[in-house]
Formats: structure tokens, C-alpha cells, sequence
């Protein structure tokens, strides 16, 4: 019978069928982090229980520490010294592979775990963080869930899962010039809906998609959470293949040419049946900047702000109408008449090598300097992505520009290591959501790509460029 | 886990779609390494006027004296999207909720609100809306009874709504059971798929232990 590559993948890992819409599934890997990790670790120790197979198990320190240079285990963030100290105890007894803070190769665990090659194509891969899907573009079924759950896949290397249906959705024509997967993802979640992917594992599907690199590709499954999805999948291919090659803990030699094989066959099958379909003509998105406070609130960044009229339901007008009120806006303005007073590059969702270089590229071929009273933060993902980065010279466009350059972290995305852009500040910002609250007390999240956040920044409100 | 079987309280309506994780508890109340000491962090956003004196939002229904003793709360779609953070169902469970009645959930917040006693509802939009407009006229009367077992939802003039919940999780639920300890009884069948699996993919084992 024909497959999807969700269910090819769901088949081979599952032990047993618990019951008609559960099933226990074999965990390859487990990601903790020094948020929800420790009490993972901490749970399983208070049940006198043992990590079942440390070696697939790994933590870093990204939710609560610091960005500033020169950071130690102090933190801006209340009692966050003690979740540092306690995560790296728990993980010393625990026996796994840690990435702390001093370690050249610590980050924000979506970007640690797929360089590091811990996630692989067809593994499964959970950690306690929403954002776990990004790694389905590497053709992972990787999903998030919380401290109980992380728990009982450290302690059984199992979940007892509820099968999700599938859903595809499917991208129709090329990629416009100056347009970005995180535009493209922007513009997917404004038309499913923030609910719209809810008990589904989508497929991103499409010959554009297929040109996406892996980093790219990271980009559009980090945000199917958003979509409430299960979780977010591209097929593997060659490119994701070059990629995962030569990774740290990645495959080698024979285990490597068995390895590549496999993943070859992880797509669905043409005549394979999806529960629910989309599809997606690329030609007309523009590059995109929400508006409110979810993340399907999203528009192109010439279109006004939808006036409460247009809202389809009266439950939806009167989230839009919180919204405006929220984000001081008014109907059927310009997005460009909002002065910002924060820029964040950063975050799972677009700090990788790539986000960097077209924020950079832009600096440095317009010669724009960040606008008066904006701050404006870059904080790369990772160790490596940000020595990468430094050997380009990106970190000096970047601070020439007025940048702040940090360490690596998940930082301002949501008040990491005790920092927040302040009551009310508008930002622009490459995160993921622009919940109430998420960046600061009253904050008014802007999501946008690297290069419209970079061009924001120059601006001083909010706006998009075009590539160089 | 503390089981849920039957359950007859207060309620109180907060009839908004896709509240976030955010909002039930933002990152900056998570303050100790415990599941413990997140109540007064909940709905912080909303509940309090002024976040660092903790002045009480007087508007927010649960700050008004006529939803003191609610311990149901009747949301709209998506309720609990957003992170994964089980300190959202850690602090409504310890503010003394027992149940969540919403048209749907994020999957996340649901797998972790089976998974600590609290129980998920879905019901459709009219049956939410009837609900929250009956407990509204009579806050401090109007009591929801919940049967687990027989599935049903007991609201008065409404009558008995039914509403569907995977077996698996009921069972969990009804007997409050440790789904880890659950899971160990399997240990040979995983140790068997791990055999199997092993010829098939063995780049996925790591040596080590």
C-alpha cells in the first residue's frame, strides 16, 4: 500500500500498537536542554530510574544562559544560576554527552543538534521544546514535549504516541526573487491558520522546495509548531545527505554507505493519500511581517493591516481587535508607519550560518548603519555558526553596522538569560512567535525574515530590502 | 498521577482561541527547578495590572470574587499552543484546575495535561459558547459535572454533552497510573525491536553504553 513518508517513518519505528490511535514508538535520539531538562533528569532520579541508553542522549545550555561576552553560569535571569548548575549535574550523573557553556560547540539545540549530526534523516528525535520539528527538514520525525514525556523516553527509549493524520502542503511555482523560507512559512501559517495543522505531521512538498538548502529547509519545518502540526517534514535528498555527511555523530564508513541508501528511500509514495491537502502558489507571497500577536497574523509587507470588518468569524474579530489594541496599531495602516525600537537576529528558527550571511550581506552592500534609539542584537546560533561567521568577517559587518555580536543562546526570542527589549518596545525580530508578553512586559513583536529585520533596523520601522 | 474519575466544580469562561503557553505562564515565572510554586504565575500576563507589584487586573475573571472557587476552564481553539512548557499544566493544575474545556488543544499541552491529572475536554464551539453563557448568569450555582467514564459533561439546562478521549489516556486518567512504569513491563518487546532494528540500522546505535 502506498506510504507517506510520515508513515514509512512512523512504521519503522514503531514496537507495538497500544490501541487504534496509539502506539509505542522507538526514541533514536533525546535533546534536553537547562529549561525543562533538569527537571527531566530530575524526575527520573527522584524514581530511583536510569537513563536507558546515555549515548543517545544529549543536553545543552541555551534557554537561561547568558549572550554576553564573557558570560559565566551568572545570570540576568532570576534563580537561572540554578537551573545551569543543577542541569549540569544532572546530565555528569546521568552520564550523557553535554554541550556547555564553555564548550566551543554550544548552542541553541535545533542548531546544535543537525550540525552536530545528532539528528539524522528518518531518526526520530525528541526534546522538551516545541520547536523540535525544525529538524524535519532534515527528513527527521522530530516533535516536542514536556518534562514527563522526555522522562519516559530517557527512561524506556520509547513513547506511547497518538498517530497524527497527514497533511500536505504543497508549493506550486518558483521562489520570487528577495523571498526567504521564512517568508514562505510566514505566509503558510496566515492562510492554514495558527490550529489549521492540529493532530496532523505535515509533508512540505514541492519542486521549489526541493532547491531549499537543508539550513532552509530547518526554517520552514520550525515553524509547522506554529501550525499546531504534530510536527513538519521535507523528504530527504541529496542535498540534506551532503549535508549530514561528516558531522560529528554521524555514520561513518560502511555504517555511513547503509545509511545514505536508507535515507533515499524515506519519501512518499506517488500515489500516497494525505488527510488533508494545501496548496501554495509561491509567485504570490512577498516578504512578510506579522502584524498581531499570533503568528498567522501575518501579511506582505506592502499590505495594510486588515481592518476588523474583513475578520471571517466573531470569535476572530475579537481576537484581531485584542491584537490591534495590543500591538497599538490601527486598521488598514501601513506596516512601515511603525517606528521599531528593538531588532533581534536570532533564534532557532533563522540564526544559522545563512540567516547571518543575507542580514550581513545587506549591511555591507548598503552601507546602512542601524537608526537612532534602535537596539539591534545578532546573536548566532551556535559555536560553530558563529566561529563560521567570524571567519568571514560577518561579526565585524554586524558590529560596524551597530549590532551588538553575541554569544550563542536562545536570548531576547523570549527573555533568555533574564533579558527583555523593555515595557512596550516595538520590535522587529527573526523569531518564531509574537505572543503577548514573549520579548518583554507589553512588548509588540514583529516577526520577519533576516534580511527585513536587517533592513528594519536601518530604517528605524518596519520594512524589507531586497537581496544583494 | 492523581486519577480523575468524576468531578463536579465551578467554572469559569475565558472564551478566547489559540491561548499560548505564553500566556498561561510566561518564561520569566518558571523561577525554581521544581514542577511546584508556578500558581501565582499563572495567566500572570493578564491577571496582574502591574507584573512586579503583582496589582490585580480587576477586569480578569479570575481575579472577580463570583470565580473564586472555578476550577473548570472553558477556553476556544487551540488552547495551550505554543511551547512545550509542562509549567503551563503544572500551574493550572496547582492553582486547582481539574479540567479544561476547550474546542481544541495544542497537542503538546494536551499529551502533558493527561499526563499530570488534568483533564482535556474538546466540545464544539455552540456547546462551549451555551456553556460559558449559563455559568456566566450564575457563577457561584451554576456547577459542571464531569464523568470520565462514561465521557460526559453534565451542565444543567444543556444536558449531558459527550465528548470523545483516546482509550490509552482514559485509562491513564480513571486509574492515575505511572505510564512509565507502564512502559518498563515492555522492556522485552523493546528490547526485541531494538534487536530487529539493529540489523536494519545499525548507524542508529551508538556505542557508548
Amino acid at each position: 500500500m502506498a506510504q507517506t513518508l510520515f508513515d514509512k517513518l512512523w512504521q519503522e519505528h514503531e514496537i507495538k500498537r497500544l490501541s487504534d490511535s496509539q502506539s509505542l514508538l522507538y526514541i533514536d535520539r533525546i535533546f534536553l536542554h537547562e529549561r525543562t531538562g533538569a527537571v527531566a533528569l530530575h524526575g527520573l532520579e527522584a524514581a530511583q530510574r536510569q537513563v536507558r541508553r546515555r549515548a543517545h542522549a544529549f543536553c545543552t545550555m541555551d534557554h537561561i544562559v547568558d549572550t554576553f561576552p564573557g558570560r559565566t553560569d551568572k545570570t540576568l535571569m532570576p534563580s537561572g544560576t540554578d537551573f545551569i548548575v543543577a542541569t549540569r549535574h544532572a546530565a555528569h550523573d546521568a552520564g550523557i554527552t553535554l554541550f556547555d557553556i564553555n564548550d566551543p560547540d554550544q548552542g541553541i539545540v535545533h542548531v546544535v543538534s543537525p550540525e552536530q549530526g545528532i539528528a539524522l534523516p528518518g531518526s526520530t528525535l525528541i526534546c522538551p521544546d516545541s520547536h523540535t520539528c525544525t529538524l524535519g527538514g532534515l527528513g527527521a520525525l522530530a516533535w516536542g514535549v514536556g518534562s514527563t514525556e522526555a522522562e519516559h523516553a530517557l527512561a524506556t527509549s520509547t513513547l506511547r504516541v497518538q498517530r497524527p493524520k497527514n497533511m500536505r502542503i504543497h508549493y506550486i511555482g518558483e521562489i520570487p526573487e528577495h523571498l526567504s523560507a521564512k517568508d514562505i512559512i510566514l505566509a503558510t501559517i496566515a492562510k492554514v491558520g495558527a490550529g489549521g495543522g492540529a493532530g496532523h505531521a505535515v509533508e512540505f512538498t514541492g519542486a521549489a522546495i526541493s532547491y531549499l538548502s537543508a539550513e532552509e529547509r530547518m526554517t520552514l519545518c520550525n515553524m509547522a509548531v506554529e501550525l499546531s502540526a504534530f510536527t513538519g517534514l521535507v523528504a530527504p535528498d541529496d542535498f540534506i545527505i551532503d549535508y549530514v555527511n561528516g558531522r560529528a555523530f554521524a555514520p561513518k564508513g560502511d555504517d555511513w554507505n547503509k545509511a545514505f541508501q536508507h535515507w533515499k528511500t524515506l519519501h512518499s509514495d506517488a500515489s500516497a493519500t494525505f488527510d488533508r491537502k494545501f496548496e501554495i502558489d509561491l509567485t504570490t507571497i512577498k516578504p512578510q511581517i506579522t502584524w498581531g500577536t499570533s503568528p498567522e497574523h501575518s501579511i506582505g509587507f506592502d499590505e495594510a493591516v486588515p481592518s476588523i470588518k474583513q475578520a471571517a468569524t466573531p470569535a476572530q474579530a475579537q481576537a484581531w481587535s485584542r491584537a490591534l489594541q495590543y500591538m497599538d496599531m490601527k486598521e488598514n495602516s501601513k506596516l512601515s508607519d511603525y517606528p521599531i525600537q528593538a531588532a533581534f537576529i536570532g533564534s532557532c528558527t533563522n540564526s544559522r550560518l545563512s540567516d547571518l550571511r543575507i542580514a550581513a550581506n545587506y549591511l555591507a552592500s548598503t552601507s546602512n548603519k542601524v537608526a537612532a534609539g534602535v537596539k539591534a542584537i545578532c546573536v548566532p546560533g551556535s559555536g560553530r555558526v558563529k566561529r563560521a561567521a567570524e571567519a568571514e568577517g560577518l561579526d565585524q559587518i554586524f558590529i560596524d553596522a551597530g549590532f551588538e555580536w553575541r554569544e550563542p543562546g536562545c536570548s531576547l526570542c523570549f527573555y533568555a538569560g533574564g533579558e527583555n527589549f523593555g515595557t512596550q518596545a516595538r520590535i522587529a525580530s527573526t523569531t518564531n512567535r509574537n505572543f503577548e508578553g514573549r520579548q518583554g512586559l507589553g512588548a509588540r513583536t514583529h516577526l520577519a525574515s533576516p534580511l527585513s529585520v536587517a533592513a528594519s533596523a536601518c530604517a528605524g520601522h518596519l520594512t524589507t530590502a531586497e537581496y544583494v | 498521577m492523581r486519577p480523575f474519575t468524576v468531578h463536579t466544580g465551578a467554572a469559569v469562561p475565558l472564551l478566547r482561541d489559540n491561548i499560548d503557553t505564553d500566556a498561561i505562564i510566561p518564561s520569566r515565572e518558571m523561577k525554581t527547578v521544581s514542577k511546584s510554586g508556578l500558581a501565582a504565575g499563572l495567566f500572570a500576563p493578564w491577571r496582574y495590572s502591574d507584573a512586579i507589584t503583582r496589582a490585580k487586573n480587576e477586569e480578569f475573571p479570575l481575579n472577580q470574587p463570583l470565580y473564586s472557587e472555578a476550577n473548570i476552564l472553558i477556553s476556544g481553539h487551540n488552547f495551550g499552543c505554543g511551547s512545550s512548557r509542562e509549567h503551563a499544566v503544572w500551574a493550572l493544575a496547582e492553582y486547582g484546575f481539574r479540567a479544561i474545556m476547550a474546542h481544541s488543544f495544542g497537542s503538546i499541552f494536551k499529551n502533558n495535561a493527561i499526563r499530570n491529572g488534568l483533564l482535556p475536554i474538546e466540545l464544539k464551539w455552540p456547546e462551549l459558547e451555551a456553556i460559558a453563557r449559563w455559568i456566566e448568569s450564575d457563577p457561584k450555582n451554576h456547577q459542571i459535572m464531569i464523568d470520565l467514564k462514561t465521557q460526559t459533561v453534565n451542565a444543567g439546562p444543556l444536558g449531558e454533552l459527550i465528548f470523545e478521549i483516546d482509550d490509552q489516556a482514559k485509562n491513564m486518567l480513571l486509574n492515575g497510573l505511572d505510564e512509565i512504569g507502564l512502559t518498563e513491563q515492555l522492556e522485552s518487546e523493546i528490547t526485541a525491536f531494538e534487536n530487529r532494528d539493529r540489523k536494519r540500522r545499525p548507524w542508529i546505535y551508538l556505542t557508548g553504553d
